[in-house]
């Protein structure tokens, strides 16, 4: 690395308080070499790195307390029973919901959308009604739509985005109708780093008498998120892309929808009593969640929250601000790059394309280099079409990505034009 | 980047920039789609085969440099060939990327050879792949081909 890149990211720490280098030293899986240069991580928003504090309570947990939950009355399964509600107390603390009971455990948010979608969906859905969605939501918060439309005969709608990727608000207050019976949002857009604003929206979508589903995958791990204040009926997201481990995730609902709603799977748990001739279902949240749970992955999500919950949230704001902003700057000294979505307030990512490149070379080349970038259609095609690509490269940022960073992408775009001309 | 020049070879990158037979076949007797939805290559094939030679191949689409480059060396190579020729060139090719299946060895490879590199890139050897599919859905189905998908 240059001198003045190291210089950059000093002046950077000092400039938004945040001390990226100690963050850095958390993430184990960072201090590597891929190809025989180090590892620059720019992929968290396909997945992001896991701290110490993460990977030791899940292993401090099966080396110690691990039971089934809620089954037995003996020490271990108490002490897993424990560990596992107190995370959804973290989880309800984060999101700020009103009761811990509206704190669903799914696997991620691709599972949390196609509950609502095949419980509150189905009972509530039927011919004649619309859904609607944006044209920059990711696949798993079109497809359970598409498949509720097949199964009730219901509209899918799109609301479009403008040519810098936010959401055409005109388009979307006029296609909202009486019809409407939900409106399914992306919080933060994973291809565009969009922010929408959910609040506004889920106060007009009420007011045409819609319920309200919104996408976090990709505002967790970026945004201090409050479900009241926003006023949505239900919200999602992965603990894989919140710094927690994979196949566990949350999903939010309103309490009065929520008991209203049938259950999902059956099974254990979601029981009260069972005989062949009736069951009773459990209370929330238990009512949604049969069978054994993602019990590490649950505790791994307490510790994830906890993690993040020790940084300033403004320092560590303007810190990933700070990274967007020099990133653009950074980029546009790379001839030919144009950036795919360029929202006022963007977080998180630089979708970008090269003249005359394939996304794909681009990929291999700076994966030759050490740089880990995402390319592709980011389970997003709708958007890859509006702005008539095959494909963008895709740089998105965590917690532990510095200065540095960029300047190693820039420098490897370098090589990629080299390469390939 | 030493290795990576085995990958893109002079030849790959000439056919990835300007590909051959980069055009709509008017005669063509047999078409498919080819699509790799993992990095969004999508090319399209036309065959126009007399009997069962092929008298003329083309393409066009959008993709890597390797899957365009793929494409273009393939058109190349197969124009005058039979569909028995073809399809053991296709085996011998998978072979020599994947290591896998057996193949009739004294198949020549010709230009072909420049795809070698690939096989340490095993992401990517479906760009590399993704013609050939398409080609084997295309004389299958004739007109009405499946497209080929490498997912
Ligand atoms: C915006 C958005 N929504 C939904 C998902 C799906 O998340 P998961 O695959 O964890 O269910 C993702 C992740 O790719 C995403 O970025």
């Amino acid at each position: 690395m240059s001198k003045s890149g190291g210089q950059l990211a000093a002046d950077q720490n000092t400039f938004t308080g945040f001390d990226a280098e100690s963050v850095r030293a958390d993430f184990p899986v960072l201090n590597q070499q891929v190809h025989g240069k180090p590892l620059v991580y720019l992929d968290s928003a396909a997945s992001s790195q896991k701290p110490l504090h993460v990977i030791n309570a899940v292993s401090r947990y099966y080396e110690n307390d691990h039971s089934n939950v809620h089954r037995g009355v003996h020490s271990l399964s108490a002490r897993a029973t424990f560990a596992y509600e107190r995370a959804r107390g973290k989880a309800h603390v984060f999101l700020n919901s009103k009761n811990i009971r509206e704190i669903i455990y799914v696997r991620g948010t691709t599972e949390a959308i196609n509950l609502v979608a095949q419980t509150y969906g189905r009972a509530n859905v039927g011919e004649g009604d619309e859904i609607l969605i944006s044209e920059m939501e990711h696949h798993s918060n079109i497809v359970p739509w598409q498949m509720l439309c097949e199964w009730t005969g219901a509209k899918l709608v799109v609301a479009p985005i403008d040519e810098r990727g936010q959401l055409d608000m005109t388009a979307f207050a006029e296609k909202l109708s009486e019809r409407t019976k939900i409106v399914g949002i992306v919080h933060v857009s994973n291809a565009l780093g969009t922010v929408n604003p959910v609040a506004e929206i889920t106060k007009m979508a009420h007011d045409a008498g819609a319920v309200v589903v919104v996408d976090g995958a990709q505002a967790a791990p970026h945004l201090r998120v409050d479900v009241q204040e926003i006023g949505c009926d239900f919200y999602a997201f992965s603990g894989h892309k919140a710094y927690a481990p994979t196949g566990i995730g949350i999903l939010y609902g309103r309490e009065e929808l929520l008991e209203a709603m049938p259950p999902w799977q059956g099974g254990g748990e979601m029981i009260l009593s069972v005989s062949f001739d009736s069951t009773t279902y459990n209370e929330l949240p238990y009512k949604f969640e049969a069978g054994t749970p993602n019990i590490a992955g649950a505790i791994g999500l307490g510790e994830a929250i906890d993690y993040m919950g020790r940084f300033n949230h403004e320092a560590l704001e303007r810190h990933e601000h700070d990274l967007v902003a020099y990133g653009y700057d950074a980029l546009a000294t790379v001839p030919g790059l144009t950036i795919v979505g360029t929202a006022e307030g963007k977080v998180g990512v630089h979708s970008f394309t090269l003249d005359g490149i394939h996304a794909h070379d681009i990929g291999t080349i700076l994966d030759n280099e050490g740089i880990a970038v995402r390319t592709g259609h980011h389970c997003a095609q709708p958007v890859m079409h509006h702005f008539g690509v095959p494909a963008t490269a895709r740089a998105s940022f965590g917690i532990y990505n510095t200065r540095d960073d960029i300047d190693r992408l820039v420098e490897g775009l370098g090589q990629v034009r080299k390469l390939m001309g | 980047m030493s290795d990576l020049r085995d990958l893109y070879q002079e030849t790959i990158l000439d056919h990835g920039r300007t590909p051959r037979n980069f055009r709509k076949l008017e005669a063509a007797t047999h078409e498919a789609d080819g699509d790799n939805p993992l990095c969004g290559d999508k090319i399209h094939l036309y065959l126009q085969l007399d009997g069962d030679k092929v008298s003329d191949i083309s393409f066009d689409g959008a993709g890597c440099a390797i899957s365009t480059a793929s494409a273009s060396l393939m058109t190349e190579a197969l124009k005058g060939k039979t569909i028995e020729d073809a399809m053991a060139l296709f085996e011998r090719l998978h072979e020599t990327l994947t290591g896998q299946g057996e193949c009739d060895e004294s198949v020549e490879l010709g230009k072909l050879a420049v795809f070698e590199g690939v096989r340490e890139y095993p992401l990517r050897v479906k760009c590399a792949t993704l013609a050939w599919h398409t080609l084997r859905n295309a004389i299958e189905g004739g007109k009405n081909a499946t497209p080929a998908t490498t997912e």
